[in-house]
């Protein structure tokens, strides 16, 4: 008898230790086992200053990476870190969920818990979460985001921000969804020792002489091949700088719609890898990478403040960033990439600490300014950016001593972002993967074209080409 | 003394069953639960937009139709195919040689057992694993353009990844490498289990060693082979990991390399669970009729 409890059990604990693998990942590993009566979600945050007691114990936030997480540990007044992802604010306890991008999995994770938010323990309810402009839209659209009028955010707490900031976040309703503490205008990074070869000259004004718009820029490719270098290390590192700039979005009445300039980013890419003039790498690899040192004898990347000082190994030594080699210019149109909007959640037990965390870090001039100084972010302040722009004391030791600052400024101002779509993220990647092999010359534009009807179908299949 | 006779064998009856619990039960969660579940879904427009949740609607074999208008799934299983045969051909040459020389006495080879684990250790490497790696030693600046530069064989880089059938190639390469030991050890167990008798009857006989391969070994293996051609072709069919990490999921150039499983894969970034479901449906239907078809084949009678 003994033997056959003990044998059942141990098959029991068999299957259940099997079954406990496919349990869903929204567990919360808070140490606080009791979960708190859920508050009535009517509740208005009032002005009283600190996290009311009447409100959650538990702060979850939901990010892809450690970068916004950095930012509040070291710059949110009464943060205490307990370890990597765990902290305290006054009485609250902040859980940091860090999901990887990679794979979609960031927002396969937090779709799952946005949907289940509802049913969710208070304590585990998710309150502030990040998103990415390629797919804010998708979240900004639906109910799981909360307006920021609705935390107590008024217009004018947030006037200093720059406008294409909040144009991402704005559904289509007009309503603000979300904030963020930085800019990510793009501009054109040249490599100076070729500038010199080429030009004569490495001064930005020169350049940007060379590469004022498209056909100027093309021209030049030309010019700057002939000496030996590749004009962008590949057909990738321009396409930003053309859907930014595109006068209606991906997708009109539920049908997807190609615009014309991203029709010209393709005619131009062709004529530059057909002509030898750039390569048809994908962004991030090693082939592409290639030109952040010398010998990979490119001319020039587009890309914002943290492409140049983070990305293009500027810390190896014998790379161009760290020889100070790369020289900025506004290139031949203004654009923006990447950058991270802090979002409140529905359903939120927190609404006054979450409301707090984002006027603190997107409007307060003193944690911003901090920002810039520490982490070399380009903020979301216009009058604290215009006066750095001027301060001649700021200067970049990647860029040899520019101060690009008033070049940011320039280019976020003019940055129009009214053609933003839920479906960017999707049209976008596959654009670029089907267009690749029309690049190379294993299909014809027809169809590579109906090659990225295809895949974006596959992908939404609401949509119709 | 009789009934206390049968309730003993009624108990040991009883614990057969209980010691199959485990297996059924796990069986069922995993395996046949699902396996419904699939077929079940097929019938249905299921997916998601964003966090917008499109159905259950059912609409009856729509999706069914939906693939077999478009006629990709075709493409694509040929793709499969066309690389499980690049690799599967070589591997299985190479590993009958390997097996035929391992368990021949007469040979005496020195160091089998370290040989034998060299053979079979790529296959203990992540197959993603080994496809970074191919990726970075075949990438345009990768080792083997510089290598092939250097050496004046070509003057500018080979775009390994961007041709057609080179993509194939690689990926049909890294599979024979991966699974060849895993062959041979399972062709060397057969050849092992011939009774020697036979091989030393030959030899007395006066037989070489190739009419020895052909004429004893073969046609004694045979049992063996089929299993080693079935479960390969199982697996090929459901080749994904190898081709998604070289080619970033794309089955570039123009999906020419993408196989069933990666196209089942593109349905999952919306969760449609009702393509997918449809397109696994036909996969079953496709592996079943291949199977079925290479056991009829090569199982006729006996011919000696």
């Amino acid at each position: 008898m003994k033997k056959k409890v003990l044998s059942a059990l141990l098959s029991a604990t068999l299957i259940v230790s099997m079954l406990a693998g496919c349990g869903g990942n929204n567990d919360n590993p808070a140490g606080n086992t009791t979960p708190q009566p859920s508050q009535t979600s009517e509740q208005k945050p009032s002005d009283t200053q600190e996290p009311a007691a009447a409100e959650g114990q538990v702060l979850n936030i939901y990010c892809w990476n450690n970068e916004f997480r950095d930012r509040v540990v070291a710059l949110y007044p009464g943060y205490e870190k307990i370890d990597e992802t765990h902290g305290t604010i006054g009485d609250v306890s902040v859980v940091w969920n860090e999901t990887p991008n990679k794979d979609n999995a960031y927002q396969n994770n937090l779709d799952q818990n946005l949907l289940n938010q509802e049913s969710a323990a208070a304590d585990s309810k998710i309150d502030m979460f990040l998103v990415e402009a390629d797919y804010a839209l998708k979240y900004v659209n639906s109910d799981y985001t909360m307006a920021v009028s609705d935390l107590g955010i008024s217009s004018s707490d947030i006037a200093n921000q720059y406008k294409y900031t909040q144009d991402v976040v704005t559904d289509s309703n007009g309503v603000l969804k979300g904030l963020s503490w930085q800019g990510c205008p793009g501009v054109m990074f040249y490599n100076r020792e070729a500038a010199k070869e080429i030009f004569g000259s490495d001064d930005p004004a020169t350049v940007q002489e060379n590469v004022k718009d498209w056909a100027t820029f093309n021209a030049t490719a030309k010019t700057v091949a002939d000496k030996g270098y590749k004009m962008v290390s590949s057909a990738n590192d321009t396409y930003r700088t053309y859907s930014n700039n595109v006068s209606s979005p991906w997708v009109v009445d539920g049908k997807i719609n190609v615009d014309e300039n991203l029709m010209n980013w393709v005619n131009d890419s062709k004529a530059l890898v057909d002509a030898g003039y750039t390569g048809t790498h994908d962004l991030w690899s090693d082939d592409w990478s290639a030109g952040f040192f010398p010998q990979g004898k490119v001319f020039c990347y587009f890309g914002p403040a943290w492409l140049v000082n983070y990305s293009m190994s500027a810390d190896k030594e014998g790379s161009i960033g760290f020889n100070g080699g790369w020289g900025a210019t506004e290139g031949p149109q203004g654009f923006f990439w990447g950058g991270t909007w802090i979002c409140a959640a529905t359903g939120t037990d927190n609404p006054t600490l979450v409301k707090d965390i984002m006027l603190q870090m997107t409007t307060n001039e003193e944690i911003m300014t901090d920002i810039v100084t520490t982490y070399d972010d380009f903020v979301n302040n216009k009058p604290a950016m215009e006066a750095m722009a001027a301060d001649p004391n700021y200067s970049s030791k990647v860029l040899g001593g520019q101060n690009p600052l008033a070049m940011y400024c320039a280019g976020v101002d003019s940055l129009d972002l009214s053609n933003l779509s839920d479906y960017d993220q999707g049209c976008n990647e596959e654009f670029q993967k089907a267009m690749k092999n029309y690049f190379e010359g294993n299909a014809s534009l027809d169809e590579a074209m109906q090659m990225f009807y295809k895949a974006v179908v596959e992908k939404y299949p609401n949509l119709t080409y | 003394m009789k009934s206390a006779r049968r309730g003993k064998v009624v108990s040991y009856n009883k614990w057969g069953y209980i010691f199959l619990i485990p297996f059924v039960v796990v069986y069922l969660v995993f395996s046949l639960i699902p396996l419904i579940d699939t077929v079940y879904n097929s019938f249905f427009e299921n997916y998601r937009i964003g966090l917008n949740q499109v159905g259950p609607n059912f609409v009856g074999l729509e999706n069914f139709k939906a693939i077999f208008t478009s006629g990709e799934v075709w493409i694509y299983a040929k793709n499969t195919m066309i690389m499980w045969l690049l690799g599967f051909v070589p591997q299985i040459i190479i590993s009958l040689l390997l097996g035929a020389w391992f368990s021949d006495p007469s040979l005496r080879l020195k160091g089998q057992r370290f040989f034998k684990t060299v053979i079979y250790l790529p296959n203990l490497i992540m197959a993603s694993a080994f496809a970074m790696l191919f990726f970075t030693l075949f990438s345009d600046g990768g080792p083997i353009n510089s290598l092939m530069i250097q050496t004046g064989l070509i003057s500018t880089p080979f775009k390994f990844m961007s041709n057609v059938w080179s993509t194939r190639f690689l990926v049909a390469t890294m599979n024979c490498l991966m699974w060849f030991g895993n062959t041979t050890i399972l062709l060397m167990a057969g050849m092992m289990g011939i009774d020697t008798s036979l091989f030393e009857a030959a030899q007395v006989d006066g037989a070489t060693s190739t009419q020895v391969f052909f004429r004893i070994t073969l046609p004694l293996l045979r049992p063996i082979l089929i299993y080693v051609m079935m479960t390969s072709l199982i697996g090929g069919l459901q080749m994904f990991d190898v081709p998604q990490i070289l080619t970033g999921g794309t089955g570039d150039p123009m999906r020419s390399s993408m196989t069933l499983i990666m196209y089942l894969n593109k349905h999952l970034f919306s969760k449609n669970y009702g393509m997918g479901g449809a397109l696994s449906v036909i996969l079953f239907m496709i592996t079943g009729v291949l199977s079925l078809l290479v056991y009829k084949v090569s199982n006729k009678k006996e011919t000696y």
